[in-house]
């Protein structure tokens, strides 16, 4: 059982939301999109440069930067951290 | 509702929920486009006749998430929905577009349409993409749960609208109260704020309660500068106090408890798929989006757009100067000679013609707009070019409208529209302009041309290149100022959906085109129009009857302004006949090329002289050359900086809904080019270059 914040997550992992901690307009916004506590989502992919991220979530791909997925924190699905390495190892081969 | 009122119909929906193709299926070519009474919001409204021969008017509301406000677009739809739009009804149905393939969040805005309690029908759009992924929705059920009618359809083959004009026609029926509930607390403090609201407001209970969720999720930042009064405030700060002692999450109460209800809802509607989602739009963003090949789809589409504008584009544009000529030739050998025809040939078919010419580029670039935003790719291009244009403190969809400027600044001013913050399209519309736009060309090839007569065409065009980027290097440097002094504000958030790949369908495009074309040459056309005459009358007054045109031109009133600017603009370089020039050349750039040929190629070479001769043959009153390589950097320099246009300054005006904004960006780049311009003028003669 880890939690860490989304932005902190790899493609391919999965994991499920526990808290959206940030109290300005962007929280509202992300709640409103479906991104609420015991929601599950996972990681897609970064944007070419890094930032922003895709991420899939209630059956649809949501687009966020990483400073405001800093603000949401996952309990990490540690089953999918092997399909995340395993991934890193592909790419960099 | 009495026999003969008209009837209102809203679409509202999520974005790309495809709700304007139903729009566009439901009204054809019966739309018209306006703006919302006092804001910068596009009003579609268009006619239909239903089953019973009922003429009704649809609502296209813009798209939106929620009906708690973020963006201007979306206070729209929250105030026609209220009833609090001046100038427009609040209206008898409702009809909520959904995309089915993705119904739980598009039904978190049911859940808030419902709360208040207007007849209303949901369609479910796009059931043919849930089918291909295997998926099945059982519509009875949904209807029998909801006691909402609901509509599957597929508006792109215009199935099921039959369906939905039927249920129009019936009886309408006001939506059941609201099925879902929050925890007790907190229906507790809503309770409070919605008797003080149906008090205070006099609004009815629904759409009290509307506002009194919207407030209550809604935190002090964002509550500070809105019009909730004193009271209001003090009872909202209460609540939020309360439900924290209680440890109840104001914030979260509420959404969380629509999505329960949605969950409830769908449970057992919705019939899992058996293909894997989104498999073709996964693949197909495997290359799009590619680290490396992202960047050169990216780049390729991008040639291929500019390519089309700058090549294709000639031809039509060369057939509407030929018909101009030809008209212009046909009203000379028609009317008899005078003012009149003058006016009719020189100042208003000529003006006239040289707004419709740029008609072509702009089809060309609402084309390629249309078919991006329609497939999904524009989602895509934000996603790419976020980080970059984070960088100046902008949004990745800043982008497309900066874009499309190095076409014309027209479309991309008017495609500024899709950014939510006001503050970031403001920054977005004052430095498209910025970017080199096609009308500048003329006036490069020129200068380029008597700059490095004989240099290759890699030179050349590498001298382009420089000026591009000096365009862009002041958009992005003008962009930054803006952001940190007279438009500051924090880089707005960048969260949107990416909807999946789809095929786009030829008459929305074509719609698209149509409409835009339409709006350019309404707007911008009555104004270049007057300008036009206004040109026209200061080149040929006062009249000086037996002179060359060259000197005729010299004692006009355009001529006396020119002589009247000179010392000015001396200082960098230019003289009187420059000046001339360069006051025609504020209606629109590519009009200093036909100016300069009045003034020197008609006086001085008597004949066949090209206007690269004449320019080089061009001397000060003490002999020494007018156009040194300098001075033609110097000009360079002052037109990829000044807004010489009328026509964008008309856009501007129209889309900023104020004269302020388009003056103080006439006089910004002014001063921005005139000292570009003295700089390198100046500057130059400094380090002894000529």
């Amino acid at each position: 059982m880890k939690i860490i914040t989304l932005d902190k997550m790899q493609v391919g992992q999965s994991g499920i939301i526990q808290n959206v901690v940030d109290e300005s307009v962007i929280c509202r916004r992300l709640l409103e999109m479906g991104v609420t506590p015991k929601t599950s989502l996972k990681v897609v992919r970064f944007a070419p440069l890094g930032d922003p991220m895709e991420i899939e979530l209630r059956g649809y791909h949501l687009l966020i930067r990483k400073c405001d997925a800093a603000m949401i924190e996952i309990l990490l699905d540690e089953r999918t951290q092997m399909n995340a390495d395993k991934r890193g190892a592909d790419e960099r081969r | 509702m009495s026999a003969d009122k008209v009837m209102t119909i809203a679409l509202v929906g999520n974005p790309n929920s495809g709700k304007t193709t139903v729009f566009n299926v439901l009204t054809k070519l019966r739309q018209k486009v306006g703006n919302y009474s006092g804001v910068t919001v596009e009003k579609k409204s268009g006619r239909m006749t239903l089953a019973n021969g009922k003429k009704t008017d649809v609502i296209d509301l813009p798209g939106t998430y929620s009906l708690a406000v973020r963006s201007t677009d979306e206070k729209a739809v929250h105030d026609v929905l209220f009833g609090h739009m001046t100038g427009t009804e609040r209206p008898d149905w409702i009809v909520c577009v959904l995309d089915a393939t993705n119904l739980e969040r598009n039904f978190y805005l049911v859940s808030q349409i419902h709360d208040l309690e207007l007849p209303m029908v949901i369609v479910l759009n796009m059931m043919d993409e849930l089918e291909a992924e295997g998926k099945a929705v059982d519509v009875e059920k949904l209807q029998a749960v909801l006691g909402i009618p609901v509509v599957p359809m597929v508006a792109t083959k215009g199935k099921g609208v039959e369906a939905l004009k039927e249920i129009l026609s019936k009886e309408t029926l006001p939506a059941h109260p609201r099925p879902w509930r929050m925890s007790e607390p907190m229906e507790e403090e809503v309770e409070g704020l919605v008797q003080w609201l149906m008090k205070n407001r006099n609004l009815d209970r629904p759409l009290a309660f509307s506002e009194a969720v919207i407030w209550i999720s809604k935190g002090n930042i964002e509550c500070e500068h809105i019009d909730a009064d004193e009271q209001l405030y003090t009872l909202l700060t209460g609540a939020w106090e309360r439900l924290s002692v209680k440890g109840v999450s104001w914030r979260m109460g509420a959404i969380e408890a629509r999505y329960n209800w949605v969950h409830k809802i769908l449970d057992g509607v919705v019939r899992r798929g058996s293909r894997r989602k989104r498999d073709m739009t996964q693949k197909l963003d495997a290359v799009l989006i590619h680290k490396v090949w992202g960047w050169f789809f990216f780049a390729a589409l991008m040639a291929f757009m500019f390519l089309l504008i700058f090549t294709v584009a000639t031809y039509p544009m060369d057939w509407i100067d030929a018909g101009f000529a030809r008209l212009a030739e046909f009203v000379k050998n028609v009317m008899p000679a005078g003012d009149l025809r003058n006016l009719i040939t020189d100042g208003v078919i000529a003006g006239v013609g040289g707004i419709v010419i740029f008609l072509p580029q702009i089809l060309i670039l609402f084309f390629f707009i249309s078919l991006l935003q329609d497939t999904g790719y524009m989602a895509r291009a934000a996603f790419i070019m976020d980080r970059l244009m984070n960088s100046v403190g902008l949004h990745g969809k800043s982008f497309i409208p900066l874009l499309s400027s190095f076409a014309c600044a027209i479309p991309g001013v008017m495609s500024a529209r899709s950014i939510e913050s006001t503050k970031d399209r403001l920054v977005t519309i004052l430095v498209a302009p910025l970017m080199t736009c096609s009308a500048r060309l003329p006036v490069f090839t020129l200068l380029v041309a008597i700059l490095l007569p004989s240099a290759s065409v890699f030179g050349k065009t590498g001298i382009m290149m420089l000026l591009y980027a000096l365009g862009i290097l002041g958009a992005v440097v003008m962009a930054w100022v803006f952001k940190r002094t007279l438009l500051k504000g924090p880089t707005p958030p960048f969260i949107m959906e990416l909807p999946p790949y789809r095929l786009p369908s030829v008459q929305s495009i074509c719609l698209h085109m149509w409409e835009r074309s339409r709006i350019f040459l309404k707007r911008a056309g009555t104004v270049i129009f007057a300008f036009s005459v206004v040109l026209w009358a200061l080149m040929n007054y006062p009249k000086h009857e037996g002179v060359s045109a060259a000197v005729a031109l010299e004692k006009s009133y355009a001529g006396q302004i020119g002589m009247l600017i000179e010392p000015v603009i001396k200082p960098l370089g230019y003289d009187w006949r420059i000046g001339i020039g360069l006051v025609g050349s504020f209606t629109a750039r590519e009009i200093f090329v036909s100016t300069m040929s009045i003034v020197f190629n008609v006086g001085e070479g008597g004949g066949a002289l090209t206007l690269r001769e004449a320019f080089v043959r061009a001397q000060w009153p003490d002999g020494s050359p007018l156009f040194t390589p300098l001075v033609c950097v110097s000009l360079m320099v002052f037109f990829v900086y000044a807004m010489q246009c009328i026509s964008s300054i008309a856009v501007v005006r129209r889309e900023t809904n104020s004269w302020r904004w388009p003056i103080f960006q006439v006089v910004y780049m002014g001063v921005l080019a005139y000292t570009a311009a003295f700089l390198v003028y100046q500057g130059g003669r400094i380090i002894g270059l000529q």
